[in-house]
């Protein structure tokens, strides 16, 4: 499939529909999966992540390293459409067969994701790009299915986006292996690095424990970007050498087969039940003659009855 | 099993900084349920083709106010048929002469909608042309 990028993108919307067929072709990839490096790009709505997407990505090709890029954007969850607008940051890839873009809406998806955007991650990797870059929807504090998906997971701060207080107890913090405060151009870049610094000096240092470097960037100029880029590659390294590589990837198909057994097993129990069996136990516990628990029971153990 | 979703690509091609028409067009699309990939100004038609397969959109939606439109469009609809996308429905509006329609849908452009169109309207064609597609209903 490698350079045929018609199929390519073919394959990526079959898996984002859940077409049957997308099934037999993700499984007949697999074997070649594993080879790219994931870097997931997350932060605020408008701090410039896909301004670095772009420049990163520049880095990249001087280096003679093909890039795959996702970019999520959300699904209106009153029309179920979307604009998909980060490819307006993206224009000076074009024309480069070394890079292949791809944006994609969450469709209802809530992590900051879309459901199929590990699968469509998987293509690019099977298709042989060195790195895929994966940008979130802009992220708030909830948000941190990146971190599952991604090897390294770059959070973009800008300066004027929240206090120290928010540097403490937000969640997409905690999953930064590298920060990127962007548009440093702008004045309180240093505040916002000294409020990192000092969430990160809580957190207690430990020997050989990886410690979240904190780079300066202007994206609209490329500038720091080699250095993030730097940074980007030396935590892969990292992971590799401590084993950690290994053990995250045994998480993440733990986590895929939990969620693939779920899926199956509900889909083969709903498929078991009689005609107007699940709607019975619905009104029932509508009514409150039953509660959802004991119906979930019931529905699971009917068999053995 | 979730549907078949519509993925259109709107355009601006050329220097043409006219957008508001076609922010217009793509958030009614948008509204209307359909994932819209916008792409920004000053596109080339090279570009173009390039998000479209990547992309894999059903549609194609060009925004010309400059005044181009004759030599853009026919550069687009050369393009997609260069890369075995001659399937990918090409539509368009902006400020394009009574005259020129013709001509176009000779071409391939299969409808174009000029200033004052309600945004229903190019929903509703966008629908049904692609609707027809599906079902494998040529294209007259
Ligand atoms: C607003 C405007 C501007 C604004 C643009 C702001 C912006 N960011 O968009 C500014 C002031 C910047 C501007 C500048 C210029 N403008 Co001006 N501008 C207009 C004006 C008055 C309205 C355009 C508009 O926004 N309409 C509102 C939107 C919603 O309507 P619309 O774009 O037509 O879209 C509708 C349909 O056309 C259609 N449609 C549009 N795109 C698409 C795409 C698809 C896929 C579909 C299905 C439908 C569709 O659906 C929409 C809804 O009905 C028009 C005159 C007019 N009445 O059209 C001139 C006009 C377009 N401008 C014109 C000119 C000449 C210029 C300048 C060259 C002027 C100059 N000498 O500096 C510059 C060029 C700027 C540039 N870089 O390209 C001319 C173009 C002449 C031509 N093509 O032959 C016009 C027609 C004025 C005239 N009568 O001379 N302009
Ligand atoms: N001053 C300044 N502006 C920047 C910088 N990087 C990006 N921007 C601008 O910030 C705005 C948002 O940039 P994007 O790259 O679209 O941000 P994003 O995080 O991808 O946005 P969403 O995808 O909508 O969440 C654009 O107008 C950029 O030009 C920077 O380093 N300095
Ligand atoms: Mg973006």
């Amino acid at each position: 499939m490698a350079g045929d990028a018609r199929a390519l993108a073919r394959l990526i919307s079959l898996v984002e529909d859940e077409d049957p067929s997308a099934r037999a072709a993700l499984a007949i990839l697999y074997p070649r999966t594993g080879r790219a490096h994931l870097v997931g790009i997350t932060g605020a709505p408008g701090t410039g992540k896909s301004t670095l997407v772009n420049e990163m990505a520049k880095v990249y090709r001087r280096r003679e390293l093909t890039v795959g890029i996702v970019a999520v954007d959300p699904t209106s969850p009153f029309s179920g459409g979307a604009i998909l607008g980060d490819r307006v940051r993206m224009r000076e890839l074009a024309g480069d067969p070394g890079i292949f873009i791809r944006s994609m809406a969450t469709r209802g998806s809530l992590g900051g994701l879309a459901r199929a955007t590990s699968d469509a991650v998987k293509v690019l990797d099977a298709a042989g790009y060195d790195r895929v870059l994966i940008e979130t929807v802009g992220a708030g504090q909830a948000e941190v299915d990146i971190a599952k998906t991604a090897h390294t997971t770059i959070v973009v701060e800008a300066p004027g986006f929240g206090d120290d207080i928010q540097a403490i107890k937000a969640g997409i913090l905690e999953i930064a292996d590298v920060f990127a405060v962007n548009k440093a151009d702008r004045e309180g870049a240093d505040s916002t690095v000294t409020a990192l610094e000092m969430m990160l000096d809580l957190n207690g240092t430990q020997v050989g424990r990886w410690r979240p470097p904190i780079i300066k960037t202007v994206a609209i100029r490329g500038d720091g970007v080699p250095d993030l880029v730097d940074r980007v590659e030396a935590h892969y390294d990292h992971l590799r050498d401590s084993g950690l590589l290994a053990r995250k990837e045994e998480e993440r198909v733990r986590d895929e087969l939990v969620a693939l057994l779920q899926h199956e097993l509900t889909q083969a129990l709903l498929a078991s039940l009689r005609p107007g069996e699940l709607d019975e136990w619905v009104r029932r516990v509508a009514r409150r003659e039953a509660d959802p628990y004991a119906a979930a029971q019931s529905l699971v153990h009917r068999r053995s009855r | 099993m979730p549907e078949e979703k519509i993925r259109i690509l709107i355009a601006k091609p050329g220097l043409d900084g006219h957008d508001r028409g076609a922010k217009v067009i793509a958030r009614a699309l948008r509204d209307a349920g359909m994932e819209v990939i916008y792409t920004g100004l000053r596109q080339t038609p090279e570009m173009i083709v390039e998000a479209a397969l990547q992309e894999d959109v059903d549609a194609i939606g060009l925004s010309i106010l400059s005044g181009a439109h004759m030599t853009l469009f026919p550069r687009v609809i050369q393009l997609l048929k260069e890369k075995g996308l001659d399937d990918v429905l090409v539509f368009g509006g902006g400020i394009i002469p009574d005259q020129d329609v013709p001509e176009l849908k000779r071409l391939g452009v299969r409808g174009i909608f000029g200033p004052g169109t309600s945004t229903d309207t190019i929903v509703e064609f966008v629908r049904e042309e692609i609707r027809r597609h599906r079902a494998g209903e040529p294209r007259q």
